[in-house]
């Protein structure tokens, strides 16, 4: 069983996020990470591979840089990648990159495509089910139990109350909740093996990408002005209550004067 | 160019519209009042129809039914086949959903369709010269982006709890369409729909969310978080610290890397109030935070803070507010 996982290098959890005021965009000169979420999304794959064989290819769009958190997918297990890195595609918002991204998948062979629920810095989780309308796949979004079975997925899809359980034929596009398993850390061995494992680079025009589709000029959302909120203000802090109790009625006073009881 | 007002893609959890959906088709009323045209809301279900009313009340003036046995359960091909119909018969200006996992699927999947664009998480939606502007807190609500859709229709998907609902007792006129489903969204086939937490009110759409960090101190010591949840009629939520212990599901994380909330009232148990907590929750009204630790983050950003023992002050606050409530 073939898996493609897209995985994205986004801005580090812990990194101060602000938009550049020349294009308002995502200054990423800041410290640079494997998409947290991507990782449950690298671990899925390798772990139906370790169960029913086949390849786990990475694909990622972005800069030079994002080779990083490639080979980091690499060192976790994942076999081969392939990079689409082009000027043109910077600053695409979530249906260019799906686009761009389904180009690069219809030169792949797959059973299914692994992603992560969002990234952690755009946050948008739009991706999956673009890429599903754009290949006409059957897609199923935040996954919090995965298997497969022949040419069937079991998928069970998280919901505020519980789960949906599903049952889908492969192909079929995947996005895997936080927590559906453990991310293993690469080992010394994985890091090693990693450098020398095949990654392929493509540029827009291997992939056939319509640069009016993609990029900021592509961008169908446009970000228009931006301001920083200023941080909120400390309240009241109460120390010297008395007892327990006296410390509730006086939090209890507060909740109820504001209104908020 | 499509002009005719707003349609609202309703959002239906057992067997009533969300908070969320209310809430849009309110919004969307104080909108058309200025903008002009009409307010209208999809139905998308098995059985849904009669919520034509509710959304009547609220201000919708016309409700597009789309029922199906194919729809009695979330998959987001049919249900954007759904939506597309709904957009197709409307023809609206602008569609709203809720900014859930289910409403952000179905929008990038319409938008996908009609070459346009979709600006999520919105928690503000204002007259700009010919369209919408929409803020949209990002990384945390540290930053408010101003974002349009420079498509047509303009695609938001608007946070739970952004907007008033208000009650202005109309009624919508129902009309049912039929779709033609797309053979490859209806291929997963629904096996089990399970409720492991019946009727436990959604953190994102709570007024109220209690939340219990490490200083809880174990998984059956949430039973005190629990039960103050349920005085105040609140959503209970946890750090990362726990859910990573695993005294709570990953459905009950706040945070970066869990849910994001903006609830009227966020109460913060034994939690510290780390960076990536925070991103999940300042956006909320009022923030009340109860920690043993005077030097834990959390009171930088609190808006009342009582430093204590939370197993001694929480039951004492639960007790306090059932008493002040029963003489109420």
């Amino acid at each position: 069983m073939n898996t493609v996982v897209c995985i994205k290098q986004v801005v580090d959890t812990e990194a101060e996020k602000r938009l550049r005021p020349e294009d308002w965009r995502l200054d990423r000169t800041v410290e640079n990470i494997l998409n947290p979420y991507d990782e449950y999304a690298v671990e899925a794959a390798i772990q139906l591979r370790e169960e029913l064989g086949g390849e786990v290819t990475v694909l990622c769009m972005g800069p030079d840089a994002a080779e990083e958190g490639v080979r980091k997918a690499l060192a976790m297990g994942a076999d081969k990648a392939v990079m689409v890195t082009d000027p043109v595609l910077e600053g695409s918002d979530a249906q260019g990159t799906a686009y761009a991204l389904s180009r690069a998948l219809k030169t792949l062979e797959f059973d299914l495509v692994l992603c992560g629920v969002m990234s952690t810095d755009a946050q948008t989780g739009l991706v999956p089910a673009a890429l599903a309308e754009l290949l006409d796949l059957p897609v199923l979004g935040n996954a919090s139990r995965l298997e497969a079975a022949g040419d069937t997925l079991m998928v069970n899809r998280q919901t505020d109350e519980g789960y949906i359980a599903y049952e889908c034929p492969m192909p079929a596009v995947v996005a895997v909740a936080k927590g559906i398993n453990e991310p293993r850390y690469p080992s010394i061995k994985g890091i090693m093996g990693a450098k020398k494992k095949p990654l392929a680079t493509m540029t827009a025009a291997d992939l056939g990408i319509e640069t009016a589709a993609v990029g900021s000029a592509g961008a169908r959302t446009r970000v228009l002005a931006s301001t920083q909120v200023p941080p909120r203000a400390a309240g009241e802090r109460l120390t010297d209550y008395g007892t327990p109790a006296e410390g509730a009625a006086k939090l209890a006073d507060f909740l109820f004067d504001a209104k908020v009881v | 160019m499509s002009r005719n007002g707003i349609l609202i893609i309703g959002e239906v959890r057992g067997g009533k519209l969300t908070g969320a959906t209310l809430e849009c088709i309110s919004e969307a009323g104080r909108l058309v009042a200025t903008l002009g045209g009409e307010v209208s809301v999809g139905l998308i279900g098995e059985g849904v129809g009669a919520l034509a009313a509710t959304a009547g009340r609220y201000g919708a003036s016309t409700a597009y039914v789309l029922d199906a046995a194919e729809l009695a359960v979330f998959r987001s091909g049919p249900y954007a086949d759904a939506a597309m119909a709904c957009i197709g018969a409307a023809d609206p200006q602008t569609v709203l959903l809720s900014n859930s996992a289910d409403g952000r699927e179905m929008a990038t999947r319409c938008a996908a369709r009609l070459g346009v664009g979709v600006v999520i998480d919105v928690t503000v939606l204002q007259h700009g010269d010919a369209r919408l502007l929409a803020t949209h807190p990002c990384f945390g609500g540290s930053v408010l982006a101003e974002k349009e859709c420079t498509g047509d229709p303009q695609i938001f998907t608007v946070r739970p709890n952004s907007f008033a609902r208000v009650e202005v007792g109309g009624e919508a006129a129902v009309v049912p369409l039929t779709v033609d489903f797309t053979p490859s969204g209806v291929l997963a086939r629904v096996v089990d729909v399970v409720s492991e937490r019946a009727g436990i009110l959604s953190l994102e759409e709570a007024a109220v969310i209690v939340t219990g960090g490490r200083g809880v101190g174990g998984p059956e010591n949430f039973a005190i978080i629990e039960e103050l949840a349920a005085v105040l009629g609140a959503a209970v939520g946890a750090s990362r610290a726990v859910v990573d212990a695993g005294w709570k599901p990953s459905t009950y994380q706040v945070g970066q890397t869990g849910k994001t909330v903006s609830p009227a009232l966020y109460i913060a148990c034994g939690l510290s109030g780390s960076i990536q907590h925070k991103a999940g929750m300042q956006t909320s009204g009022v923030i009340v935070a109860i920690n043993k630790d005077p030097e834990a983050p959390i009171f930088n950003f609190a808006t009342f803070g009582i430093v204590g023992d939370l197993h001694q002050i929480v039951p004492a606050l639960t007790e306090e507010i059932r008493r002040r409530k029963a003489a109420a």
